[in-house]
């Protein structure tokens, strides 16, 4: 069977859902549209699975060579003869291992969500969301062009903002949409501008075509992106720092990292959706997806790396403080992506951070999504989202309980689950390429084991059980799920990543180096070893502690006043120094203006409103009086 | 008929004229107004004619121009009064002091 035949279904049936749901599932559909949508799901996680077995094993190597295969491609919007937009479906080897990650989260989302979402008002609408942010996402990945990219990032754009502002009544969750909206919008600005500089440099959108012509260092192309600057910057350096600007704010990477921790505002499964396992990687993807140019460029590349590592540890550090479970896995999920990240800034010399990064972002998926349903499952049962009101559930949810453990065991980095092997790629690669970066990596992954056990000692142990709860863990839907979601997150380490995605094509076999591991796992177990002595019994030692620390600590529970800064800078600066002014000049000297010829007409108007009386025959008086003065006028002064 | 010089015509056609403005300034009654148009119209005709026998007594312009108007004058008359009348039945007054709504 050809491509083309079937895997233009994979994008379209999830916009079908949308449209069903949407249209149709308050009137008619009501609970059945959740189980439509979740089989609709089905059938594209079938076929995108297909795809990728297809792919791999079957014909998507040519000489030993992964090929990018255009599986699809329509002329979209046309302007002019060779000027246009393309839509398309492009396969290789990222985009088909993204379309697996995407559809496979997105499907135990729906199917998840059948359970926790049971007897919502909005039931229908929150299904046709998913439907649509499924469909942009898979967009997306699959696009053969940097504009099909743009629109797809923006639609999951907006899916994200409908999704965080689910619960409208809630003030704020309706913040913390426009937040996330606004934010991610300054930073597509970035990305549109440097869309264009490519486009317009590169004279094409299409990523083969612009890869291939602004690569090639002997081009005319490439030497006039490298020698035109701006601000004594080269535009190429300029063009790739704006497209790494969208990806960051997209990604939650450091300065713009502010709207996801209160994105969590939106229900759990679709954080665990959209912002764990697949719209915040989407940054990752793009740089990846372009990384034949970031890699011409050492600037550039290390900018990210350092914004990557400077993430990662960041983000630890306030998990680290943070009692809302959801935040702590907000922030969490920011430090995995800063690991990908700088994974990718510093792969240009020999590609194993490319690997890295992209095995990392799939593993990630499995076991964040997993946390985050997990979460899910426990907020459900508690009512409540803060670390304060659980304790003791291992014994009443036991299933919730040793998927878990399972995914926290896996984030820290524990052999054999998956996250070990991706982190130990990242790791690996940091060491041969940059030792700064390395050593702060690895302190991070500390820190990442000993957040995740204090989340996970906090909710499953500290407390004994109390036999308040009568209910069930959750329906089946809801457990299903969970269980896929740790036997991935345990096996998913054991794929040879390095086989199928390298940044050449070219696969590769890459060795465990088991005496190289050896650190960061006694880290890890350290880590989860403090977690331990601090969390797993009910103590004062927690607040001891916090209180050593002090300012530190104070510092990363407000989450280092990057919020604060925010404020200022917006409210004081951008308000009082440029809004106040161009308010007062748009009110009193444009308004002024137009008052001031309006009033003026308003009186000369009121003045001469008297001649026009009605009456018939004071206007023959005036048309009688003209003609006199004409011919006054005519007879005696013209002349 | 060649004794009396275009001066005399001249004068009546124009004390014609103004008598009609005259009218037309200071009647109230519609019909009155139409009657003051007529009479504005006829100086008009009498000019027409005047100077038509006097400065070129070989042509009819000025014959075939009176006859035009007398023409519109009487069509002119017809839909006044229907106005007239239509303004009666609304307003129960042919005053034109009364008709002063038009400028809305």
């Amino acid at each position: 069977m050809n491509y083309a035949v079937y895997i233009p279904l994979i994008p379209l049936l999830p916009l079908v859902g949308f449209i069903l749901a949407g249209g149709l599932g308050k009137k008619y559909l009501r609970s059945f549209s959740g189980t439509l949508c979740t089989g609709i799901m089905l059938v594209v996680t079938l076929l995108s699975l297909y795809t990728a077995w297809r792919y791999f094993m079957a014909d998507g190597q040519w000489n030993g060579v992964y090929q990018k295969i255009t599986a699809v491609q329509v002329s979209w919007l046309e302007f002019s003869p060779g000027v246009g937009i393309d839509m398309g479906i492009v396969l290789d080897p990222i985009s088909v291992m993204m379309l697996v990650v995407v559809s496979v989260v997105s499907l135990m989302v729906h199917c998840f969500s059948l359970g926790y979402m049971k007897g919502e008002d909005r039931y229908s609408t929150y299904y046709a969301f998913l439907g649509l942010f499924t469909f942009s996402m898979l967009g997306l990945v699959v696009a053969v062009n940097i504009f099909q990219i743009y629109m797809f990032w923006e639609l999951v754009g907006v899916s994200s903002y409908l999704l965080i502002g689910f619960y409208y009544q809630k003030p704020a969750a309706v913040a913390a949409a426009k937040k996330a909206f606004i934010v991610t919008r300054f930073a597509d600005l970035g990305f549109l501008v440097g869309i264009l500089i490519l486009g317009i440099q590169g004279q094409t959108l299409n990523f083969d075509t612009l890869i291939q012509r602004l690569t090639d260092t002997q081009s005319a192309r490439f030497m006039a992106i490298t020698t035109g600057s701006f601000l004594g910057v080269s535009l190429l350096t300029w063009a790739l720092a704006l497209v790494f600007a969208g990806g960051a704010g997209k990604s939650a990477m450091f300065p713009l990292h502010i709207w996801l921790p209160d994105a969590m505002e939106g229900p759990t499964p679709v954080s665990a959706l959209i912002h764990a396992a697949t719209m915040v990687v989407a940054g990752v993807y793009l740089i990846a997806r372009l990384f034949p140019l970031f890699a011409l460029n050492a600037v550039v590349l290390e900018l990210i790396t350092w914004i990557g590592v400077l993430s990662a540890v960041f983000a630890a550090v306030i998990a680290c403080t943070q009692t809302d479970i959801k935040r702590v896995l907000a922030y969490s999920t920011m430090s995995q992506i800063g690991y990908m990240m700088f994974a990718l800034g510093i792969a240009a010399a020999d590609g194993h951070g490319y690997t890295a990064s992209l095995f990392h972002l799939f593993t990630h998926a499995f076991f964040k999504s997993l946390l985050f349903l997990g979460a899910g499952a426990v907020i459900h049962w508690v009512h409540s989202n803060d670390m304060k009101d659980m304790g003791g559930l291992r014994k009443l949810m036991p299933l919730t309980h040793i998927c878990f453990l399972i995914a926290c065991l896996a984030i820290a980095g524990i052999p054999p689950f998956a996250g070990f092997f991706s982190k130990e790629g990242i790791l690996l690669a940091a060491w041969e390429n940059n030792r700064v970066v390395y050593y702060i990596a690895l302190l991070t992954s500390g820190l990442t084991a000993f957040y995740m056990f204090r989340l996970y000692f906090s909710i499953f142990w500290r407390k004994p059980a109390d036999g308040g709860h009568t209910h069930s863990e959750g329906t089946w839907t809801m457990k299903l799920p969970l269980v896929l979601l740790a036997a991935l997150s345990t096996g998913a380490g054991f794929i040879p990543f390095a086989h199928y995605v390298t940044p050449d094509g070219r696969g590769r076999t890459e060795h465990l180096h088991l005496l190289f591991s050896i650190a960061p796992v006694l880290l890890a177990l350290c880590g989860i070893g403090i977690a331990a002595w601090l969390f797993k019994k009910a103590s004062a030692q927690p607040v001891k502690l916090a209180q050593q620390l002090g300012g530190l600590y104070r510092a990363a529970a407000q989450r280092f006043y990057i919020d604060e800064v925010y404020m200022f800078i917006t409210k004081k600066i951008i308000f009082k120094g440029i809004g106040r002014p161009a308010a007062w000049i748009d009110k009193h000297i444009v308004d002024g203006l137009m008052n001031g010829i309006a009033s003026a007409t308003a009186g000369l108007s009121a003045r001469i409103r008297g001649l026009q009386s009605g009456r018939v025959q004071d206007y023959a008086l005036y048309f009688f009086g003209g003609i006199i003065t004409l011919a006054i006028v005519l007879l005696y002064v013209w002349r | 008929m060649n004794g009396i010089p275009i001066t005399h015509i001249l004068f009546v056609s124009t004390a014609l004229f103004f008598i009609g403005m005259y009218g037309l300034f200071t009647r109230r009654n519609l019909i009155s107004l139409l009657m003051s148009v007529e009479l504005i119209l006829n100086s008009v005709n009498i000019n027409f004619v005047a100077f038509n026998k006097y400065l070129y007594p070989g042509k009819m312009d000025g014959v075939f121009f009176t006859i035009f108007i007398i023409t519109v004058a009487a069509a002119e008359a017809a839909v006044g009064i229907a106005i007239v009348i239509n303004l009666y039945r609304s307003h129960q007054s042919i005053d034109v002091e009364d008709a002063a709504t038009m400028k809305y």
